[in-house]
């Protein structure tokens, strides 16, 4: 059964500054249990803002290192979830289900990418 | 007994519907069964939910908790079967009861209920009055959501036969009148014996196939390891469901490096343990220490060198055990002393041959093939074994280690003549050959 990376990819400028409504952690605690407990998650986890973060950089042969926030990047990484699932289509359903335990104020994009195995 | 609603095939509306339905199957049956108290009734009521959903879903949108709705379709439904049944007039007085006694269905059941019923679900289709066989499939078609051709073809068997099999265990378990429950009490542990020892099946059968041309079979594992994580969702006191769990992971954990290129089977000495799935390794590890903390038995039964009362289970033993191979960098760093000890509480708690052979092996990575080859041969008249095919196998290799080639080559032989499995044959076959040949000192690691 292949595994999947759900990218959860946020705006930093739109998400609230106070960071998730009680509610919301109460909603998606439920909803990660609920997938775990469905034999479907590996891993899962929320990142630190990007204020904490520092993006390390190659380019012509050369090492850049940037500390956060990045102020221009319209959307930063902020979880993932990896996610053993029948096939894409589930991942897919699960990830749907993730989203809509966000208010709708929120704007989140999940990338779902099949991990290459073997 | 199994209606295949056939959607427009390859929208996405209805690839979303048809997903949402596998994820919410069991649970359905599960509610459903507690009402009909059949699960062939319960599964039928599902299919209509299915239908319906199909009907419907694409005009109006996917439900927020498309689950309730499924749930709510069926009963009201199952009410309907039962009401148009006259000789359902029992019954009916029943949910006559319990309906005017429980809210409607449109919202979502309490999650801790609906727990209760999956768990009973499990009970029920691991029930012992079925054959082991009738078992698996059952629980593959309820639990694991997969459809008859599904389970045939992972059991290489005609998808008709798994069909009969699963009608017959839905009819054996309505004409028994098996209770929907988790039992309690001294049979609370005998059942789940057999529930845990069907999830194994399943995944054993995926891991090291009885018999066909493929070695690994990996849907069944993957399959099997979804169970198991349910399930130890579902009971998280139980210290032999996390332990199963946990021995799911580790051997899940070797997938990858368990064949080669061509396919065929590498042995575990011989794998490239990069290969590993360090995340399940470290989820093995996790189930483990959580069987550990449901029952704190198994350092204390180490440290005392032998097995308390109350010592851990077979499960939570072979966990520990595999989690020795798991930890182990390479071949020779593996801890065999504690494997060996592990297997020696083991032959306590549910002696048997195969333990016997394996905790052998143990002990000639220990003490040599010299004191191992002692114990190998007090199994040799063993009836259990006769046909073993792994028994000549560790046999032969115990040989080869003590120079003794030609009885070596004897052995892989007879063990080949036994082996089933067309990769697992080449395999020994090959073994024998070398032996023909021994190049290289007795005792060199097999390459």
């Amino acid at each position: 059964m292949p595994r999947y990376l759900s990218l959860v990819k946020i705006d930093e400028k739109t998400a609230p500054a106070e960071g998730p409504s009680p509610e919301l952690m109460q909603r998606m605690g439920e909803l990660i249990e609920e997938i775990t407990k469905a034999g479907v998650m590996l891993d899962t986890a929320g990142l630190t803002p990007t204020a904490q973060g520092t993006r390390v950089h190659w380019e012509g042969g050369k090492i850049s290192v940037t500390d956060g926030p990045f102020t221009e990047s319209k959307e930063v990484v902020g979880g993932y979830a990896i996610m053993q699932c029948k096939d894409k289509a589930e991942a897919i359903e699960w990830t749907k289900r993730f989203l809509k335990t966000h208010e709708e104020f929120w704007t989140v994009t999940c990338e779902v990418r099949e991990i290459a195995e073997g | 007994m199994e209606p295949q609603p056939t959607p427009a095939p390859g929208t996405s509306a209805t690839t979303a519907i048809e997903t949402v339905f596998r994820l919410e199957f069991p649970r359905l049956i599960a509610a459903v069964t507690r009402i009909v108290r059949d699960v062939g009734i319960a599964e039928e009521l599902a299919q209509d939910a299915l239908v319906a959903a199909l009907e419907r879903w694409p005009r109006e949108g996917v439900p927020d908790n498309p689950g309730a709705w499924l749930t709510a379709v069926a009963r009201r439904r199952a009410v309907d079967l039962v009401r148009r049944r006259e000789n359902y007039a029992r019954k009916l007085q029943e949910i006559g009861r319990s309906l005017e006694t429980t809210a409607p269905a449109q919202e979502p059941a309490d999650p801790g209920d609906i727990d209760d019923d999956l768990l009973r679900l499990v009970f029920t289709a691991c029930h012992p009055v079925l054959s082991a066989e009738a078992r698996t499939a059952l629980t593959l078609r309820l639990l694991g959501g997969l459809t008859t051709a599904e389970i045939a073809r992972a059991f290489l068997t005609p998808e008709r036969t798994i069909a009969q099999r699963i009608v017959r265990a839905k009819r054996t378990l309505a004409t028994r009148n098996v209770a929907f429950e988790v039992p309690y009490g001294p049979d609370r542990e005998a059942r789940l014996g057999s529930v845990l020892d069907v999830i194994y099946l399943i995944f054993n059968e995926g891991y090291a196939a009885t018999a066909g041309d493929d070695w690994l079979r990996p849907g069944l594992c993957e399959d099997a390891l979804r169970l198991a994580r349910l399930l130890s969702g579902l009971m998280p006191k139980e210290p032999e469901v996390h332990g199963l769990t946990s021995l799911l992971e580790f051997q899940a954990s070797r997938t990858a490096a368990r064949t080669g290129p061509n396919g065929e089977p590498v042995l575990l000495e011989d794998q490239n343990r990069r290969r590993w799935n360090r995340m399940l390794i470290a989820r093995g590890i996790t189930a483990l220490a959580r069987a550990d903390a449901a029952s704190p038995k198994l350092s204390a039964s180490l440290e005392q060198g032998g097995p308390p009362s109350g010592a851990p289970g077979p499960y939570v033993l072979q966990a520990a055990i595999a989690a020795c191979h798991a930890l182990a960098y390479t071949y020779e760093e593996t801890d065999w002393r504690r494997i060996a000890t592990l297997y020696g509480l083991l032959a306590v708690q549910s002696p048997s041959p195969v333990v016997e052979l394996n905790r052998a092996v143990a002990v000639s990575m220990v003490d040599g093939p010299a004191s191992a080859l002692g114990i190998v041969d007090t199994l040799a008249a063993e009836p259990v074994l006769r046909d073993y095919h792994l028994l000549p196998s560790v046999r032969g290799d115990l040989l080869r280690r003590l120079g003794r080639t030609e009885e070596a080559r004897t052995e892989f032989e007879r063990a080949a003549s036994l082996a089933r499995n067309v990769r697992e044959r080449g395999l020994l076959l090959a073994r024998a050959e070398e032996c023909r040949f021994p190049g290289g000192p007795p005792d060199s690691p097999h390459s």
